[in-house]
């Protein structure tokens, strides 16, 4: 199963195995990681899963979609790295990514 | 005036209108309030077109076409809509329960039933020093009276619907309005992008893209402000007023301040009645927790199904509650108008 780690923005690191098909969201709220709210519950709705993606690991990310584009414009400290973890599926390609998990969300 | 009834509900969410079906069946009338200006909670504001594939006999179904059928199935009880507003405070008064909500209703109650999702929609605050004093005070994120805004300089931030709406709405009656957008790509109906670019030729609305809010500033209104071009450029702009759309954000606000018990964001219940550690206060749907809780649209069904029981029994104490089926009631089939 591939695998993810989260780095709160304090610095404490969550690896965790995600299967196949969940988002990187999913990830974070089943292993109550905390730092990502999801309050809309995956309908890139809401800007509450922000995170920074590892700078060698964002070119490996499908495009971003106008729609999280859109909802991206809402969250706090946006950088170019900046992608909402509801958008991002897992696949083999991204076993090993990394997240950096914003100061806070929304 | 004190509005009395046998239910109040907070939140017009599914849940929060099954509700509303629930405490109709047994005979119990309510009042629904809600922060935003439309019934449909979450459905409407997040995902109207949205399919949901898990409501129980109903194999596919959209955010809006949910809510239809909800306010459909709701039509024969005695209810009433309060938008727009948050419930303030909450306050015990002998067995009953009086809310007062942000336009200053006030209602008295034996039962309160909250039904707030994630919380009550907010409007996003920007990251500036200052946000606080000058909040009304020159800087808005919505337009109660337009004409508050008549031969004023206006800056709108936003790229969507409200911010193009506005735009061209106040550049009737404002001296001038800057359209500021941290992209420059605006969501909102082709025709009224193609209005404000038409309107911006005459300098009515200035439109400038890829800048960002930095700061405030003003004695004590709001008089100027300072916004920074993604390239760093520095600029400042002598404005009378902010309008600022910088979307919702779902927050619990002042039902954090009931004495409820919370665990993270969600209010602890029992799963015998979904009453919380006060008596006459429900909490159901997405907003509540108990071991196992699952956040499905049809958990908050059956919690409200049984929420309103206890309800039924706190509002009328001196009759017997009597389980009933709408397929072979007689007088559930007379509440709902069939027989």
């Amino acid at each position: 199963m591939p695998k993810v780690t989260y780095i709160e923005f304090e610095g404490k690191e969550h690896s965790i195995n995600l299967p196949l098909g969940f988002s990187i969201m999913e990830g974070a709220i089943q292993n109550s990681i905390k730092g990502i709210d999801a309050d809309c519950g995956g309908s890139c709705a809401c800007a509450t899963c922000h995170v920074y993606v590892d700078e060698n690991w964002v070119k490996k990310l499908p495009e971003i979609q106008e729609s999280e584009r859109d909802m991206l414009d809402f969250v706090t400290e946006l950088k170019n790295n900046s992608r909402l973890s509801c958008q991002i599926t897992m696949t083999d390609q991204l076993d090993g990514i990394i997240v950096r998990l914003p100061k806070k969300q929304g | 005036m004190t509005i009395k009834t046998d239910a109040v509900v907070i939140g017009a969410g599914p849940v929060g209108l099954f509700s509303v079906f629930e405490l109709g069946i047994l005979n119990l009338d309510c009042h629904i309030i809600d922060n935003l200006d439309k019934i449909g909670g979450q459905c409407i504001e997040l995902y109207p077109d949205k399919p949901i594939y898990d409501i129980p006999g109903l194999p596919n179904c959209t955010g809006k076409s949910l809510i239809d059928n909800l306010l459909e199935q709701i039509k024969p009880f005695k209810k009433q809509f309060h938008l727009n507003q948050r419930v303030n405070t909450i306050k015990k008064i002998n067995k009953l329960w009086q809310v007062i909500t942000s336009d200053n209703k006030i209602f008295e109650t034996p039962n309160i039933i909250i039904a707030g999702g994630v919380g009550s929609f907010e409007p996003r605050k920007p990251e500036v020093k200052d946000i606080n004093k000058f909040e009304g005070k020159g800087f808005y994120y919505s337009v109660k009276d337009k004409a508050q805004f008549t031969d004023e300089i206006v800056a709108i931030f936003g790229g969507g619907d409200s911010a193009l709406d506005w735009a061209v709405e106040l550049s009737t009656i404002a001296k001038k309005i800057y359209l500021i957008h941290r992209r420059d790509n605006f969501k909102g109906s082709p025709h009224t992008l193609n209005k404000v670019k038409e309107i911006s030729k005459t300098n009515k609305i200035e439109i400038k893209t890829f800048y960002q809010l930095k700061e405030l500033r003003g004695k004590d209104k709001l008089e100027n402000i300072e916004i920074q071009h993604d390239n760093g450029k520095i600029e400042q702009l002598d404005i009378n007023s902010v309008i600022a759309f910088f979307g919702l954000k779902m927050e619990l606000g002042p039902i954090a301040d009931w004495s409820l018990n919370l665990e993270e964001k969600s209010i602890v219940v029992n799963t015998h009645n979904f009453q919380t550690n006060h008596e006459g206060i429900f909490a159901i749907g997405d907003i509540c927790t108990y071991p196992g809780k699952l956040k499905l649209i049809l958990s908050g069904f059956h919690e409200g199904a049984l929420a309103a029981k206890e309800c039924f029994i706190r509002a009328r104490p001196n009759e017997n509650f009597v389980f009933q089926y709408t397929t072979s009631s007689t007088k559930i089939q007379k509440i709902l108008g069939v027989k």
